[in-house]
């Protein structure tokens, strides 16, 4: 259905999400790349090696997820804006880097509305760290503080009107 | 008149890879561009280009274009030629331009044409009607001259571009009330779907445009959804609030220099329609004139890169230049064009060139 709606289903979801005993360890890449298109930057920006693109650069991305960091370097350089790090690593909630591409900036300790991959708002969110620099090259690295069971859900945002 | 070693027409990026490709291996080289800087659409593509790190995958399509000009403009055997709209080419291999308002006739001794594509159109009621956009307009106005187009978009196609221009829209601060698309499957990466997707905008498979509304100027559109035969279903019109409609239905090869030169032509669908003829070498059938880019097959801008390079290479080394490297270097190149092609979204590009190579 994604090719017909645009959204991931439950299914291409789960077959690229992490075990719960590896995502309550700390950060990690979710890689939400379901198309084999010629692509290559998430491989080659990963500091860590942590990403296989194979020979063939159409081939999916595979993720090591023991040597991934969650360090959010390939999620500013996927041109397709399709890769998020998810911790569940605090007991009571979890954090979501995003990548983001619109302005005006949300601030640290704003409450924004949380959206999941179809659009639909699912409530409020608190922005931890808006990450840029120079080598992210526009493209904004956004924590969002969630709740626990909204971290494979959260993958946009959008600033509440003030 | 002038005399020129290699002439390369249009400064988009197959005519700024293959100028830059035969400068670097040391021929002398003329770049005309009509329009009033370089670029071409690159200019407007505000996104990380996907592919390897060769086509620059990572980096926004603007900024290949800005790292592409600054080499060009400081390499003493190039000249670049703005405001130069080539109108002609003659039997005599003469070429014709419209030069800052100067008539010029310039023979080239070796020509590249990568004159790029040109927009389809889509017929439906009052397409003529003010509010009614091209794709390539829309980026034009914001990506170019900061101009906003409209406050509320119905974007026409699911293609790469219609996705990434719906997406530059809403950095842009305009809403996209919805995108669709006549065929039953998204056209573009799904990566560009997925993104706007999650930010609201609904995609419409299946669904077309039936007429604009409006007085003197849009104010909606009926949209119908499409059964299997791509047949409208009566009753499931719906209107559309909007003032501006963009279509993204695709490009057509600009292919009128070729047609002029008498070069070989196909009509391959799959490559857009009317193409140049050519061999694995980009020449066409017409000794000396090569081609490069969309005009010879609309595909994404990657590709046309890595065309422009091949085309100048050997457009280059037909005139002795580039020494013992060069046969390294086409090879290095075919292997970056075949690896960019050989996925699945590379099927009906594969397809287009059987049949080119066919005969």
């Amino acid at each position: 259905m994604l090719h017909v709606t645009g959204i991931p289903t439950k299914e291409d979801v789960a077959k690229v999400t992490p075990s719960l005993e590896r995502l309550q360890k700390g950060p990690c890449a979710v890689i939400e790349c379901f198309q084999k298109i010629p692509c290559n930057p998430c491989a080659t920006s990963c500091p860590f090696g942590a990403i296989e693109r194979g020979n063939d650069i159409n081939e999916l991305p595979v993720i090591d997820w023991e040597v991934c960091t969650g360090c959010g370097i390939c999620v500013v350089n996927c041109p397709g804006l399709a890769i998020f790090v998810v911790d569940m690593s605090q007991p009571d909630r979890a954090a979501v880097k995003l990548p983001y591409e619109f302005l005006p900036l949300p601030k640290v300790g704003d409450v924004v509305t949380a959206i999941g991959r179809d659009g639909v708002p699912l409530g409020d969110a608190k922005v931890l760290k808006v990450q840029d620099n120079k080598a992210y090259d526009r493209t904004r690295l956004v924590w969002l503080e969630v709740q626990r069971d909204w971290a494979m859900e959260v993958r946009h945002f959008s600033r509440k009107e003030s | 008149m002038e005399r020129k070693e290699i002439v390369v027409v249009g400064g988009g990026p197959a005519g700024l890879c293959a100028a830059l490709q035969a400068a670097r291996m040391g021929a002398q080289v003329t770049l005309l561009e009509g329009d009033d800087r370089l670029g071409g659409q690159l200019v407007k593509q505000t996104h990380m280009f996907f592919g390897s790190q060769k086509q620059h995958a990572g980096t926004r399509g603007v900024d290949i274009s800005t790292m592409l000009v600054k080499e060009l403009e400081q390499m003493p055997n190039v000249e670049i030629r703005t405001n130069a709209m080539v109108l002609g080419r003659y039997e005599d291999g003469a070429l014709t331009v419209d030069d800052n308002d100067q008539f010029k006739v310039i023979y080239p001794k070796k020509a590249v044409f990568a004159t790029g594509a040109s927009e389809k159109m889509l017929m439906f009621a009052n397409n003529d009607m003010p509010g009614v956009y091209g794709a390539g307009a829309v980026q034009t106005l914001m990506n170019v001259y900061g101009v906003k187009p409209a406050d509320r978009v119905l974007m026409v196609g699911a293609g790469n571009i219609g996705l990434i221009v719906s997406y530059q829209l809403m950095q842009a601060g305009v809403q996209v009330a919805a995108i669709l698309d006549a065929g039953p499957r998204i056209g573009g990466y799904l990566v560009h779907a997925a993104k706007i997707r999650r930010a609201g905008v609904p995609i419409l498979t299946r669904h077309s445009i039936k007429e604009a509304v409006g007085t003197d100027r849009v104010t909606g559109a009926v949209i119908v959804q499409l059964d299997e035969k791509w047949q409208a279903i009566p009753g499931t019109e719906q209107t559309i609030a909007c003032d501006a409609i963009c279509l993204a239905v695709g490009l057509s090869p600009f292919a009128d220099l070729f047609w002029q030169a008498g070069c070989d032509m196909k009509f391959i669908p799959e490559l857009g329609g009317h193409v140049p003829a050519r061999g694995q070498d980009m020449q066409t059938s017409v000794e000396g004139i090569y081609v490069a880019g969309d005009v010879g097959g609309i595909e994404e801008a990657s590709s046309a890169m890595v065309e422009g390079y091949l085309a100048g290479l050997n457009a280059a080394s037909a005139l002795g230049y580039g020494g013992e490297t060069v046969q390294t270097q086409r090879t290095e190149l075919e292997t970056q064009l075949n690896d960019l092609r050989s996925g699945p979204v590379g099927e009906k590009i594969r397809a287009g060139l059987a049949k080119l190579y066919a005969e």
